[in-house]
């Protein structure tokens, strides 16, 4: 499978999906929609973590711990990000990235 | 079989950045949903081409099991009616799409053409005998690197996700006293003209068909 696939193709397609999801969080106004994206980024890094367990360090567990730590991470981020969204749709009535400035300085 | 292998990463490849592109793309959050869960379906199915078989269960069932729907809900609770300016638009969308496109370039660049990657070569067939398999750390050595070497850290990321749900719930939970009655639409967008007196309301955008546009030109007017 290693001599079939370069390695450089699956850090391409995590490089793409990467750049991808930095613009949805970048650009998109819906709060839902950036959380999307930075989901998005996260699943380039694992992808990213486990092409480099599988062509560089195949006879070790590290890369595959490695990913699991970060699927755990992106759970509990997905929990409390979606949790402040509808806490802040609650005070606001809004649901808009661009509404929600009372921070800004 | 190398063509086969080739053919399918081809085609996940173009499976999770199309689906990709239309999650930041499509204009409806519903839809951006589930283009997101054909993406993670492709990004497990690339972990299992990969041969990292427990990752992709893990993924399909955290991302597409649990974040999808998650994010299903949260979508559903926090109707948005003002998607017309789904994206930003005039110089911050070419900035962002700059700085995107600039990042690919600058990640890529030294990936393919200066760094040189130790990649160790597959096993090879002598003549006479098979190519001995390739040694492939499995679920078997995963299970026994989180009870062995990695207990701190599997202990500390249980503690993490106890800590984030119960910090989730507290975000999340509404007093009954204060607890507000779910407006329908037409009154939130009564409540909202009142707050906002400024700004010309839009309408229509939940279901973008040919009618609406016109009809919330018409009340702005």
């Amino acid at each position: 499978m290693t001599n079939a696939i370069p390695l450089e193709a699956v850090l391409m397609v995590a490089a793409a999906l990467f750049c991808i999801g930095l613009f949805g969080a970048l650009a998109r106004r819906n709060m839902v929609s950036v959380l999307m994206g930075v989901e998005l980024m996260l699943n380039a890094v694992n992808i990213n973590l486990v092409a480099f367990w599988r062509y560089l360090e195949p006879g070790f567990v590290v890369g595959q711990t490695f990913a699991i730590f970060i699927i755990t991470v992106a759970a509990a981020e997905a929990a409390v990000g979606l949790a402040m969204i509808i806490a802040i749709y609650r005070t606001w009535l809004t649901s808009n990235v661009d509404n929600v400035a009372s921070m800004k300085g | 079989m190398n063509t086969l292998i080739q053919l399918i990463f081809g085609l996940l490849a173009a499976l999770i950045v199309g689906s990709a592109v239309m999650v930041v793309s499509v204009r409806n959050v519903i839809h951006a949903a589930l283009w997101l869960i054909a993406c993670f379906f492709g990004v497990g199915a690339l972990y299992l081409l990969l041969e990292a078989e427990f990752i992709a269960v893990a993924q399909v069932l955290v991302y597409v099991g649990a974040i999808s729907i998650l994010i299903l809900f949260a979508i559903m609770l926090t109707r948005e009616s003002e998607g017309s300016r789904y994206m930003v638009s005039g110089w911050r969308l070419v900035v962002t799409a700059i700085v995107c496109v600039a990042l690919f370039g600058a990640v890529l660049v030294p990936t393919i053409f200066t760094h040189t990657w130790n990649v160790p070569p597959p096993p090879v067939a002598t003549p006479g005998s098979p190519a001995p398999p390739e040694v492939l750390a499995g679920v078997e050595d995963l299970g026994r690197g989180f009870v062995f070497s990695y207990m701190l850290q599997f202990q500390v990321a249980g503690v993490l996700l106890t800590v984030a749900l119960i910090g989730a719930i507290v975000i999340a939970f509404e007093e009954r006293a204060r607890r507000r009655r779910v407006l329908t639409l037409a009154e939130e967008h009564e409540v909202r003209k009142r707050q906002k007196p400024a700004r010309p309301p839009v309408t229509g955008e939940r279901t973008p068909s040919p009618q609406a546009a016109p009809m919330s030109d018409g009340e702005q007017g």
